[in-house]
């Protein structure tokens, strides 16, 4: 908290001492100021946003975590599916982005395709890990339980594996904002409300520059909170994880 | 409290008991990191009776727990046979879920088996205040002591409602007088619970004192040194003479017979 008034009173000094343009760097203060005027914009916009990444990044989750199973269960779909996922990270979003609202229009979709297109990865990989490290002697126990493959699955490495996957998500809600506002980038502007990211870019081109980061603070605001209500998700389904 | 098995009493006077386990001529091996084949285990014949508690003491890495990987069905043998009744695993670390509370944790053979929540949990709970163990059902495993986890896997094993339990170690981690304590309650809740009992210890008082037969291996490649009859009555004084020259004599078959060596 110390450290972000400590920025934040250098930048307004830099900014108040120097003869720079407000469209080119705009003031704290001033931030502030669009903050508030635009409010009601910003709300909409950002409710927008909020939708692409909060259905974006469940999607992900369950995507990322049935590819997951299907790799732990079985070495022909680890095979088939692990090397196609780790291309689809090579793919540059920004190129395919405009392909996708091309093909799909300027709706919700092409927009949920990109972010779950980034999110789904991170939840894979941390995925995989949790369920790959269930303690063997674990399921030797339960082998000797008699229990079946199925039994074992779900009392040892389901529960093991969903920590993990929240874990993922996490690393995934910070990059899903960036997908949401490169998705955005792409979509022509419906009216004054089409997401933060939009609004980001119609403000630079606009040199309504104060608006633009009062836009992007919302987003980096919405990233925060997002992390931290995965973290809260994490403690409240996972309470067992992060323990001694 | 346990019904559904033909279990006969401990006492060796009561019935003329057939065998529960038997190891015959047993051979095995395993792999290390590097991948050599390293013999655990060379010409072991060892049995147990029905309602026996047979021990098994030996140095560190003599195949202790192949052996019980073996009764349990975990291995197959390279050589020799194994003749068991079905057998459940204690494993030398509790190996609770953590995600389970205690209870469904000492239940999870019966929810393994089909049996509804309701009935597995009412079971289980039923155990819990004669281990000692009441007040902590809701508990998870992280909230309990060494000793209470140790009980909760014990209840666990006994719960799978297998004629033969293994143990392995099972109270190997646990400070002196925890582990005290923890020989008293097994040994009372196989009085309760009369199940065929092998287990594993590299204490050979605990062996003496808990077992109606200890068996002495060597270090690896692990054979058997010793097969000694303990036919003393239950409940056993560790200063009891005849238990100290059994104790003794199962040192000297490990090789430290020395009274100064223990």
């Amino acid at each position: 908290m110390l450290l972000v008034i400590g920025l934040l009173g250098a930048w307004e000094v830099y900014v108040d001492s120097s003869s720079t343009s407000s469209s080119i760097l705009p003031a704290p203060h001033s931030i502030a100021e669009a903050l508030w005027g635009n409010a009601g914009l910003l709300g909409h916009n950002l409710a927008i946003t909020a939708e692409e990444v909060g259905l974006g990044i469940l999607l992900a989750l369950a995507l990322g975590f049935v590819l997951a199973v299907l790799i732990h269960v079985s070495p022909l779909l680890r095979r088939a599916f692990y090397p196609l996922a780790v291309g689809s990270q090579a793919v540059p979003i920004a190129v395919i982005a405009p392909l996708l609202v091309l093909s799909w229009g300027f709706g919700l979709l092409p927009k949920l395709v990109v972010i779950v297109l980034i999110c789904f990865f991170p939840v894979l990989v941390t995925t995989v890990d949790g369920l790959a490290g269930v303690d063997a002697d674990q399921l030797k126990l339960l082998r000797t339980l008699d229990a079946s493959r199925w039994q074992s699955f779900r009392f040892a490495e389901l529960p093991a594996a969903l920590p993990a996957a929240i874990s993922g998500a996490r690393i995934a809600v910070t990059v899903g904002v960036i997908g949401a506002y490169i998705a955005e980038s792409q979509t022509a502007s419906i009216g004054a409300y089409a997401g933060l990211g939009r609004e980001i870019n119609s403000d630079i081109y606009a040199l309504q520059t104060p608006r633009a980061y009062a836009a992007a603070v919302v987003l980096f605001a919405f990233a925060i909170v997002c992390f931290y209500t995965l973290a809260l998700a994490e403690r409240r389904l996972a309470p067992w994880a992060n323990r001694p | 409290m346990f019904t559904g098995l033909e279990l006969s009493p401990r006492s060796p006077e009561a019935n003329r008991p057939g065998r529960s386990v038997s190891v015959i001529g047993v051979r095995s091996s395993y792999r290390d990191r590097s991948g050599a084949s390293l013999q655990a285990l060379t010409g072991v014949s060892l049995h147990a009776n029905h309602g026996e508690l047979l021990a098994v003491v030996g140095p560190s890495g003599c195949g202790k727990t192949t052996l019980l990987e073996l009764i349990c069905g975990l291995q197959s043998p390279d050589a020799g046979t194994i003749e068991c009744a079905p057998a459940a695993l204690m494993p030398q670390r509790d190996l609770l879920l953590p995600w389970l509370s205690a209870l469904d944790n000492a239940a999870l053979a019966l929810r393994i088996a089909h049996r509804p929540r309701a009935e597995a949990r009412a079971r289980a709970a039923g155990l819990f205040a004669e281990l000692g163990l009441e007040g902590f059902e809701q508990a998870h495993p992280h909230e309990l002591s060494g000793g209470m986890r140790q009980r909760v896997a014990f209840l666990r094993t006994l719960l799978s409602g297998k004629p033969v339990l293994c143990l392995d170690e099972p109270f190997g981690a646990l400070d002196a007088i925890t582990r005290t304590e923890m020989q008293g309650w097994l040994g009372r809740a196989l009085e309760r619970e009369p199940r065929t009992v092998v287990l594993v210890t590299h204490d050979v008082e605990e062996a003496v004192v808990l077992a109606d037969r200890v068996a002495v291996l060597s270090a690896r490649p692990g054979r058997v040194r010793a097969d000694l009859e303990v036919d003393l009555p239950r409940p056993r004084s560790r200063t009891d003479p005849e238990l100290i020259a059994l104790r003794e004599q199962a040192l000297i078959a490990l090789g430290l017979g020395a009274p100064c060596s223990a």
